[in-house]
């Protein structure tokens, strides 16, 4: 096994182990706290598919920004936190029977399709490049994101003010 | 590239376990009260009433939300200051323009006063 | 070179540079905080244990050693334990991009990263994870208290810092700070850019939780926040991870305006190492010689002063390098 793929497989039990106690754990704050681990286990896979950009995204805004503001939401919600909440319940059968089908379906047609087992490297996306890429061909998308964000910030602001005055 | 992260990998594990070092020691060196009070929650010497887990103030999170936008909006910024320099004057405008809406989302926010802490 | 050569490499690195913030940030940082602020309020500091009192704080983690370290009821054990490791390893992890001087060989960095800085600004934003979960896993009142206020001050100056580093990442063309380093050798970058350093070193103070924006350890209302409920050895490494994203504050402040370890005569470290200690001096007098801030000014000084200020200076920088100088 190369270093490569010993690292994927320890990324990917990180990301999945931690994964598990954000979708079981009865402890709220335990759940949004276990996130941190499984982000930053999905950050591993982005350098090692040759994204390190995307991959200091993956920090800066998932485990630095997202994170702190589910735990801020968890900390504003009445009896929220310490509480013991069940994640699980009559359903479980049906939802794992479920989900058991898709993953079947998904592992299927992954190991059907014939890859291209391209000879190359990954190509590598730097800063610079994604730059350039932002500032040609795709101009558009890249003003259209500032705007979505506008909306974003006007319409998230209009949702929690009305709840301060309630 | 790789080499570069397999070092911060290596860094992060071995810091990890220079960090818990001090725990070893702890577990050898440290003595062990039986006080009950020991373990109380510290309250400036008062009996803490009841847990510290409550609600609150909706304030914090409405920062921590405009912080998220714009901490997206400075996110696509970085790769646009690496190639500046080889872009020419239109480029600047597109720029602006991006600043620009990101200034007006400012604006709002300010305007309606949810940049008080009240 | 061999994969067990590289390993090597990377361990002793990292062992050299967590010693290495341990004794120059933490141990010589609290001791030079003390002496500091006695020499500003007219005292004389530590003074008994070795010549000048100069072993102080040697002793005081010999101390802290010995400590019971209690964890109180009512915490949540598994995240008051994963805090105390998070805060530190996070203010650690900016040090891989951090270059110190320069060799026959080349730079003296742990790694020179192609996204330094923003590598610089992800793993830092890590610790206001680390604070937060301080804050609530102590089930402290004070504590809860200070872990909020630290995490909303952090996140809102966040943002004047991100705008720093791109304004410096246009001019410098780079993210490695090594190459901003380099791009340094006519002309420091705080020559252009004195706003930019100013919005810098003071978003930098708020962000490592200083006074005068300490409001979130403020010992007369809070006890020590966030980690009020730590003792022994667990306080000592909350410190560290302070006083280690102090100096690193410092020492990415002296990379992007000072010219890095770059100066005549003196061996480049030596440089580097004066510099650092320059600012992180600024720092401390500024420190003792200023009240503090209430919350509400606190964060209006960064929304509506330094986020403004940083925009408009990023701006006009673009304009000159994208269309004047073209």
């Amino acid at each position: 096994m190369t270093g490569e793929a010993i690292a994927f497989y320890v990324l990917a039990a990180i990301t999945l182990s931690a994964g598990t106690v954000v979708a079981t754990s009865p402890n709220l704050m335990h759940s949004a706290v276990a996130l941190i681990p499984a982000l930053l286990g999905i950050t591993g896979l982005y350098v090692l598919l040759n994204a390190e950009f995307v991959a200091g995204i993956q920090v800066l805004i998932y485990a630095g920004g997202i994170t702190v503001l589910i735990l801020f939401v968890i900390m504003l919600t009445e009896g929220g936190t310490g509480l013991h909440i069940r994640q699980r319940n009559e359903q479980a059968a049906v939802a794992a029977a479920v989900a058991a089908a898709t993953a079947a379906v998904l592992v299927a047609v992954a190991s059907r399709t014939p890859w291209a087992h391209g000879a190359g490297t990954l190509p590598s996306y730097t800063p610079g490049a994604i730059g350039q890429s932002f500032l040609g061909p795709n101009l558009p998308l890249f003003e259209g994101t500032s705007v979505v964000l506008l909306v974003a910030l006007v319409g998230a602001l209009l949702i929690a003010r009305k709840e301060i005055r309630e | 590239m790789l080499l570069d992260w397999g070092y911060v990998a290596i860094f992060v594990v071995v810091g990890a376990g220079m960090v818990s070092l001090p725990f070893a020691i702890i577990a050898l060196l440290s003595p062990r009260g039986t006080s009950p009070h020991k373990r109380d929650t510290y309250e400036s010497g008062m009996e803490p009433i009841g847990q510290a887990w409550s609600q609150f103030n909706v304030r914090y999170y409405l920062f921590s939300l405009i912080f998220v936008v714009f901490d997206v909006e400075i996110i696509y910024l970085y790769p646009w200051a690496v190639v500046a320099r080889s872009l020419g004057a239109s480029a600047f405008y597109s720029i602006a323009a991006f600043l620009a809406i990101l200034v007006l989302g400012l604006a709002y926010a300010w305007r309606k006063g949810a940049l008080e802490w009240s | 070179m061999p994969w067990y050569v590289e390993l090597l490499r990377a361990v002793v690195g990292t062992i050299i540079i967590f010693s290495g913030v341990a004794i120059v940030a933490a141990m010589l940082g609290v001791l030079l905080e003390r002496k500091i602020s006695g020499w500003i309020q007219s005292r004389i500091g530590p003074t008994h244990v070795g010549p000048r009192g100069v072993l102080q704080t040697v002793a005081d983690t010999i101390k802290l050693l010995q400590k019971e370290h209690i964890v109180p009821r009512n915490a949540d054990a598994v995240i008051f334990a994963s805090a105390v490791v998070l805060v530190p390893l996070a203010a650690l992890l900016d040090y891989v991009v951090l270059p110190f001087g320069t060799t026959r060989w080349g730079p003296l960095i742990f790694r020179d990263l192609n996204i330094g800085v923003l590598y610089f600004a992800a793993t830092s934003s890590l610790i206001v994870l680390g604070i937060l979960m301080a804050g609530w896993g102590s089930n402290n009142k004070y504590a809860l208290l200070g872990g909020l206020r630290s995490a909303a001050q952090m996140v809102s100056y966040e943002i004047p810092i991100g705008l720093v580093l791109i304004t410096i990442a246009l001019l410098a063309g780079s993210l490695s700070t090594v190459t901003i380093v380099t791009m340094q050798a006519h002309l420091w970058f705080i020559v252009t850019q004195p706003v930019a350093f100013l919005i810098f070193l003071a978003a930098a103070t708020a962000e490592v939780n200083r006074a005068p924006f300490d409001l979130v350890e403020a010992e007369s209302e809070l006890v020590a926040g966030y980690f009020s409920e730590y003792t022994g050895m667990r306080f000592a490494l909350f410190q560290l991870g302070e006083y280690a994203e102090m100096f690193a504050m410092a020492a990415l402040a002296v990379t992007l305006f000072l010219g890095g370890w770059r100066g005549p005569v003196l061996p480049s470290v030596v440089w580097f190492l004066i510099k650092l200690y320059a600012l992180v001096f600024v720092f401390m007098w500024v420190r003792w010689t200023f009240p503090r801030f209430r919350i509400d000014q606190l964060l209006n000084f960064s929304w509506k002063c330094l986020i403004p200020l940083a925009l408009l200076n990023l701006v006009a920088t673009a304009y000159v390098v994208m269309v004047v100088q073209r």
